[in-house]
């Protein structure tokens, strides 16, 4: 009934938005959000390929995949969310560019 | 155009809405909102490919966790919320770059043959949970990577409070 | 006789049949159904507040030694829907400086969180919202989204009282969902399936004779993520004044509250669909109004005892309700999971009696131990305590010479 192709189009544009929000913003936080929507586009990706392509023939690779990058994503926004907090409390701001005391 | 592909319609629309306003708001806290919504798009979506388990888990622990922490994280770091929009050249030359990428990867969609392919049913056992919890215990299958992505989350935890904790007399 | 085995389907058949007389499509006939079940459940839910309302004022006052309403109406019926027209008809204050879209996002939020839950609860054997197959995680979905109201309620309002009490709310919320989740996984474990009807029909033993320690733990977070006394700090009247609601008022604090006693029920109605058997009962699979009549015994009794709980006990500290949660409530949840766990697999199902018996007496002896371990636990730190000075007697009997001290005049 869905095509696949409906499902592939919605994940890309998801990721270059994702990927548009990582790139423009300056504050830390929207860039962690960028990266969630990236990881949940590939996360529909991921699903849709081994629903179309891999789950009548019974394995369950797919799942498996999105299970994990569930698990990723959710202790990477853990941890870089209490470093952010954490650096906030140093250094009073959490804009990317003012966080630069390694430059040079 | 049959009830799922309307769902399916409706629903990416709201869901690239979201995420567009989410890339185009001022306040951050409006932001963490526009996410919440564009993350109960995308479980809608998991439940459209008739994987519940996995609509419901992104529920759980997107919205019910992730999205909650970074709101919190907002809340702690105030001073910074109107988000300026400086540097309009930036924005351009990105959203130039991200629309060539996604045109690249619609081009290359659609000169793939298997595009079209509609889905064939599952089979009964392949749609219980009983099969994915066996599947993740068993050692010839996945039994490693569920043990890895254990130890991971213990890193994380671990890490995370380490981090956070803040240690009196260390801050000046 | 259809119409008493299998109602819901029996009236949307029939609406079916008088819809598609009318000339609609298949596809919108299905929809209309879909949005009169759902209308007709959340109505259903609201109206009942009203009742449940005045049934907690009334007890309430029993519990405190006084009357409770009495005046409006013969024993104070009609008070709630006095205090309901009150409500309505008070000002919408808005904040200066309030985010207009979190300052009204949030009471909608919070009754949402609630009536969702309403869906996946089994009335009886065949009238259930929508029996989905992993309706547990469903509910930890929800409660989620709850905690979210309860945080953008307290960052809209532009008040640090609001603010703090936001933190600390959503703190306890978040830290009680974990022995939650925990013990939603032993009535999945017996039951072998997520689906609430399922849970409910597996039941021919309640499994809260089966796992009482999980079920108690089960029962102390669902009181901890309501904000119930002895856990309402949230909203601390003494305290804070009003927690997170401090500056709501008219309908949208009405929503609160709504969302406050309704969650309150639906935690019992939750805790009786897992624990002690849902609809089940004498003649029940039959007659499906018999099953929602037990369900309503089984939380009217469940509800009682979270009303007396609430009012017999003081406050927790939030330091003293975080230890509770850490130290106590989760290693237990974790240990009976695995007490479950085991157990199963050792007694086979078909001896009843003897399954009964052997998971009571693990169950007894898991309690047993953390008790002695926890009572080990105290009086270790008890003796850490350096004592820092004795008390002084400030004045001596004249029988007795002075001891120690020089400035003690006979």
């Amino acid at each position: 009934m869905i095509p696949l192709s409906w499902f592939l189009v919605f994940s890309a544009v998801l990721f270059s938005l994702g990927a548009f929000i990582a790139i423009t913003r300056r504050n830390t936080i929207f860039i962690l959000m960028g990266i969630e929507l990236m990881l949940n586009a590939a996360n529909i990706n991921l699903l849709a390929f081994w629903r179309y392509l891999h789950a009548p023939a019974g394995d369950m690779d797919g799942l498996m995949f999105i299970l994990i990058v569930f698990v990723a994503a959710a202790a990477e926004a853990a941890v870089g969310l209490a470093l952010i907090v954490s650096a906030y409390r140093r250094r009073k701001t959490v804009i990317a560019n003012e966080l630069d005391t390694l430059k040079g | 155009m049959t009830g799922m592909q309307v769902i399916f319609l409706i629903n990416a629309l709201v869901s690239v809405l979201a995420g567009i306003m989410l890339a185009t708001s001022r306040k951050l806290i409006h932001a963490g909102l526009w996410l919440i919504l564009t993350l109960f798009g995308v479980a809608i979506m998991f439940g459209l490919l008739e994987a519940s388990f996995l609509a419901i888990v992104q529920g759980v622990v997107y919205i019910g966790a992730i999205a909650i922490l970074i709101i919190f994280a907002i809340m702690l770091t105030r001073e910074t919320m109107e988000e300026s929009h400086g540097k309009r050249t930036r924005w351009i030359l990105t959203s130039i770059v991200a629309l060539i990428t996604l045109a690249g990867i619609l081009l290359a969609l659609l000169t793939w043959p298997q595009s079209s392919s509609l889905t064939l049913p599952l089979s009964e056992e392949q749609q219980s949970i009983a099969e994915l919890g066996l599947a993740l215990v068993d050692p010839e299958r996945y039994l490693v990577p569920f043990e890895v992505a254990s130890l991971l989350l213990l890193a994380a935890l671990v890490g995370a409070v380490y981090v956070a904790v803040e240690r009196k007399g260390e801050e000046k | 006789m259809n119409l008493l085995l299998d109602p819901v389907n029996v009236i949307a058949e029939w609406l079916t049949r008088l819809m598609t007389g009318w000339g609609f499509s298949t596809g919108l006939v299905q929809f209309i159904l879909f949005v009169i079940g759902a209308g007709v459940l959340s109505m259903g839910a609201m109206l009942f507040t009203v009742l449940l309302i005045w049934i907690e004022r009334k007890l309430g006052g029993r519990f405190q030694d006084r009357i409770g309403p009495n005046r409006v109406g013969p024993w104070g019926i009609f008070q709630t829907i006095a205090d309901m027209l009150k409500i309505f008809t008070k000002e919408l204050i808005h904040p200066a400086g309030a985010d207009k879209v979190l300052f009204n996002l949030a009471p909608i939020l919070a009754v949402a969180s609630v009536l969702a839950l309403w869906a996946v609860v089994p009335f009886a054997s065949t009238v259930i919202g929508v029996n989905i197959n992993v309706g547990v995680l469903y509910i930890l979905a929800v409660g989620g989204l709850g905690e979210l109201g309860i945080i953008l309620a307290g960052f809209g309002s532009n008040n640090k009282y609001a603010l703090l009490g936001g933190f600390r709310a959503v703190a306890q919320l978040l830290s009680y969902e974990v022995p939650l989740a925990i013990t939603l996984l032993v009535p999945v474990l017996l039951s072998g399936s997520m689906g609430m009807n399922d849970i409910a029909a597996a039941q021919n033993v309640w499994y809260i004779f089966l796992a009482p320690v999980a079920a108690l733990v089960f029962f102390i977070a669902s009181i901890a993520e309501n904000g119930r006394a002895p856990f309402d700090l949230i909203e601390a009247g003494s305290e804070i004044v009003a927690g997170f609601n401090i500056e709501y008022s008219g309908l949208k604090f009405g929503m609160f509250y709504v969302a406050d006693f309704l969650h309150a029920f639906t935690s019992a109605m939750i805790f009786s669909a897992i624990f002690l058997g849902g609809w089940q009962g004498p003649g029940a699979e039959t007659i499906p109004l018999l099953g929602f009549v037990y369900m309503l015994i089984k939380t009217a009794v469940v509800y009682f005892v979270m009303l007396a709980i609430r009012f017999s006990l003081p406050r927790l500290r939030i330091d003293q309700m975080m230890n509770l949660n850490w130290k106590y409530l989760t290693p237990l949840a974790l240990a009976s999971v695995l007490l479950t766990a085991i157990l199963d697999k050792v007694v086979p199902v078909s001896l009843m009696l003897v399954r009964v018996g052997v998971f009571l007496a693990g169950n007894v002896l898991l309690f047993l131990i953390s008790d002695r371990l926890v009572a080990l636990y105290r009086r270790g730190k008890e003796q850490e305590r350096k004592i820092v000075s004795s008390p002084r007697p400030l004045a001596v009997s004249l029988l007795e010479p002075p001891a120690e001290n020089q400035e003690v005049q006979p």
